[in-house]
């Protein structure tokens, strides 16, 4: 339920499915967990314990379409590989996709961000296995977790035997056998194991220390633009790829010039005769259809797949792709339009650079009066208040400084920083800077005192002090450097 | 005195080299100072379009490079079209590089992950034709590096401008390693002229042009740039430089 009939989000609010025959709480939210209530408990208790208890039924295909819903949108935004892992898992595939979104960190933090704001709290994991960042993404992520290359092995061994993804029954006997954690298990022979639970935790375990590859079945979306060339030899050389390449761009461009639409992602799936895909992922800021230009951002990166003993399928994908008309130029007597530099923007973009313009956001704290807008975002047309000089260098922390200065408003004297001591020369000041009450409690009295100074040799900072110089609850009075001026 | 006959002999020369380096196919088009002295010693009577220059700071100027990202921001505002600046620590504030007249509308930046991304992605702009300027970061350029910069800001007719920012006050000693650049500069801050009233004024700059091709080095005293991007003339410069009048009598002005 949502909109106005949506209930109250303080309420408790439990999901009730059913295992044989009783009715069980399979989910439950932070108000329900906080109530005293978990899962696995009878639906019966939960309600007894809990009186204003909203209670909901489970429907597990409603679920599911959802979960893959979810997944399509992972595969337009982040990776050409994505899965779904029901009940309530997604798994990506991000070789070779993350250098869009900076790094693998950036990619999981803006990840976890979007979900949020569209009513998930989600966790998730980056590691060497499918394996191991399942079990990481629910047993360690807090939300998010990046194992470093080769770091998986370390990872995982303190965790439970539960996160190997075995059946219940079976993690429940290994308990009875005193097995709690998967540095016990890969520390046992595997033989008398095999004999009494069969193959299943010889084959997750190496699963989740990267000992034997595990594919992922993608999920494709139904209304993809897809063309494909298998080869009759494999083919490994870089120029042999570039070529095809080539090839491919130009009838997938046909196609989607049949349909008016340009794409903001592009893939390339190199099914290899050894298993496993190999992907290059491009992306662009406009919808592009450009054969050139395509073929481009994609050979770029050919020198990331690794191609093992051949590539016998190149697959070439439009993941998203958004209406592209042709638009008619207007020639203009008076002046020459700007020049297009959105092919400039995607070539830095698909080599893992972050490209971004900076645009004024109002406030007079420096470090929060600017954000960072897409490239080719509309001009920022706020700008900022130009009577007072500004440095041409902030840090984003500013820096303690020791200062001798009059009290209240007067500019210092001399002051020291990096242990060199400078001495005021000439100085302009002070202008105040009141605390965004409307942010934080804490900066609803709190002021900055800001001074343009000028040294002996000709240097010029931007200082200023915490507090009015006056009442000690405008601040601590310490003074610090935040700007150089040019 | 210098007599008349050699320096029509010195223009003439100075085509045949033109033509012999390559670029000569295309007159080459300058951007003025906008002051006299300066534009009248740099050959073609200012910084040239389409090349590449190195600037860097004076003394602590070396390492916060604050002094040179304004004069940087100076030239580029004076270009049309976007501005790509490529970093790989992003701490220039816009409000000041609007100061110096350029806008924040303009100015794309990119942010590399280490310095040979740097040099990579000032490469890609000074090939895209569409670009006013194409500023980069950089503590080491070497002759091949800069080369390569140098023949596309020539094939495109993008200007490159090279900022030399070091980490450490020790590694600024590698700015006398030649490049190909066309110019090199080195600013540094001078006290500003003392106001009647308690203030700040204008800041002013020692300009050193370290190396020029095709002009002796020569430095100047200027006042920061203004709103415009347009630097000002200091009271004092009329009395610096000697070189320069020598230049002038050579070029035959």
């Amino acid at each position: 339920m949502l909109g106005p009939q949506a209930p109250a989000v303080e309420a408790p609010l439990v999901i009730i499915g059913r295992e044989g025959n009783r009715r069980l709480v399979m989910a439950a939210d932070a108000a329900a967990l906080s109530a005293g209530l978990r899962i696995g408990m009878t639906a019966a208790k939960a309600q007894a314990l809990v009186g204003n208890l909203l209670v909901e039924d489970l429907r597990p295909d409603e679920d599911r379409r959802e979960l893959e819903r979810l997944g399509l949108w992972f595969l337009g935004n982040y990776a050409p590989i994505v899965a779904v892992d029901p009940p309530d898992g997604i798994v990506i595939d991000t070789t070779g996709a993350d250098h869009l979104h900076g790094n693998e960190t950036l990619m999981l933090t803006g990840m976890i961000n979007r979900l949020h704001y569209m009513g998930f709290a989600a966790r998730a994991a980056i590691a060497d296995s499918r394996g191991a960042s399942h079990a990481l993404a629910r047993y360690r992520a807090n939300p998010l977790l990046v194992v470093a290359e080769g770091g998986t092995l370390a990872a995982v061994l303190d965790l439970p035997i539960a996160a190997l993804r075995l059946e219940a029954g079976i993690v429940a006997s290994l308990r009875t056998l005193g097995f709690e954690l998967i540095r016990d298990l890969e520390a046992t022979p595997r033989a008398p194991l095999a004999l009494r639970f069969g193959p299943e935790i010889g084959r997750r375990l190496d699963q989740i220390l990267c000992r034997v590859a595990e594919p992922i079945d993608p999920i494709r979306p139904p209304e993809a633009i897809e063309v494909r060339h298998a080869f009759a030899e494999p083919i490994s050389a870089a120029e042999t790829i570039a070529r095809y390449v080539g090839k491919l761009v130009k009838t997938i461009c046909g196609l989607l010039e049949e349909q008016g639409l340009g794409v903001r992602r592009l893939d390339l799936l190199c099914h290899r005769v050894n298993s496993g895909v190999q992907v290059v992922r491009a992306g662009t800021a406009k919808p592009v259809r450009d054969v050139q230009r395509l073929t481009r951002l994609l050979c770029d990166r050919i020198d990331t797949i690794d191609p093992g003993f051949g590539i016998e399928i190149l697959v070439l994908s439009a993941s998203r792709a958004e209406p592209l008309d042709a638009v008619q130029s207007v020639s203009s007597l008076i002046e020459e339009p700007e020049a297009d530099v959105s092919g400039l923007v995607d070539v830095i973009a698909n080599r893992g650079h972050r490209i971004y313009r900076i645009a004024a956001v109002e406030s007079d704290v420096p470090e929060r009066s600017f954000m960072l807008v897409p490239p080719l975002a509309e001009d920022d047309e706020i700008g900022w208040p130009i009577h007072w000089q500004r440095p041409s260098r902030l840090f984003l922390h500013a820096e303690p400084i020791q200062c001798i200065a009059p009290l209240p408003d007067h500019p210092p004297v001399r002051f020291t920083w990096r242990g060199i001591r400078h001495t005021v020369k000439r100085a302009d000041g002070p202008e105040r800077v009141f605390g965004e009450w409307w942010k934080r409690d804490k900066e609803l009295v709190a002021v900055r005192d800001y001074f343009s100074v000028e040294n002996e040799a000709g240097e010029r900072f931007w200082i200023y002090r915490q507090g009015d110089g006056e009442h000690a609850d405008s601040g601590s009075g310490n003074w610090f450097i935040q700007g150089i001026f040019g | 005195m210098q007599s008349r006959a050699p320096t029509v002999g010195m223009e003439e020369l100075r085509e045949r080299i033109e033509s012999l380096g390559g670029s000569g196919l295309r007159k080459r088009e300058v951007l003025p100072f906008g002051i006299a002295e300066i534009d009248r010693h740099l050959p073609g009577g200012g910084l040239a379009l389409g090349a590449l220059h190195e600037v860097a700071g004076g003394g602590n100027g070396a390492l916060d490079g604050a002094t040179a990202a304004l004069f940087v921001a100076g030239i580029a505002a004076r270009t049309r079209g976007k501005v790509l600046w490529c970093v790989t620590r992003q701490d220039l504030f816009m409000p000041g590089l609007v100061q110096a007249g350029l806008s924040h509308n303009r100015v794309l930046m990119v942010e590399c992950r280490d310095e040979k991304g740097v040099l990579d992605c000032f490469e890609e702009g000074l090939r895209c034709n569409g670009l006013g300027a194409v500023v980069g970061e950089v503590a080491r350029m070497t002759m091949t590096n800069s080369r390569r910069l140098q023949l596309a800001a020539e094939a495109s007719g993008v200007t490159g401008i090279a900022i030399r920012r070091w980490r450490r006050q020790s590694e600024a000693s590698d700015y006398g390693q030649p490049t190909a650049a066309v110019t090199r500069w080195r600013i540094s801050v001078v006290p500003s002229e003392p106001l009647p009233v308690p203030g700040i004024g204008r800041p002013r700059w020692y300009l050193e042009l370290l190396r020029c091709r095709a002009a002796e080095s020569a430095d100047y005293v200027v006042e920061a740039c203004d709103a415009q991007g347009r630097l000002g003339l200091s009271a004092d410069l009329a009395n610096r430089s000697p070189s320069q009048d020598a230049w002038a009598a050579s070029a035959g002005r």
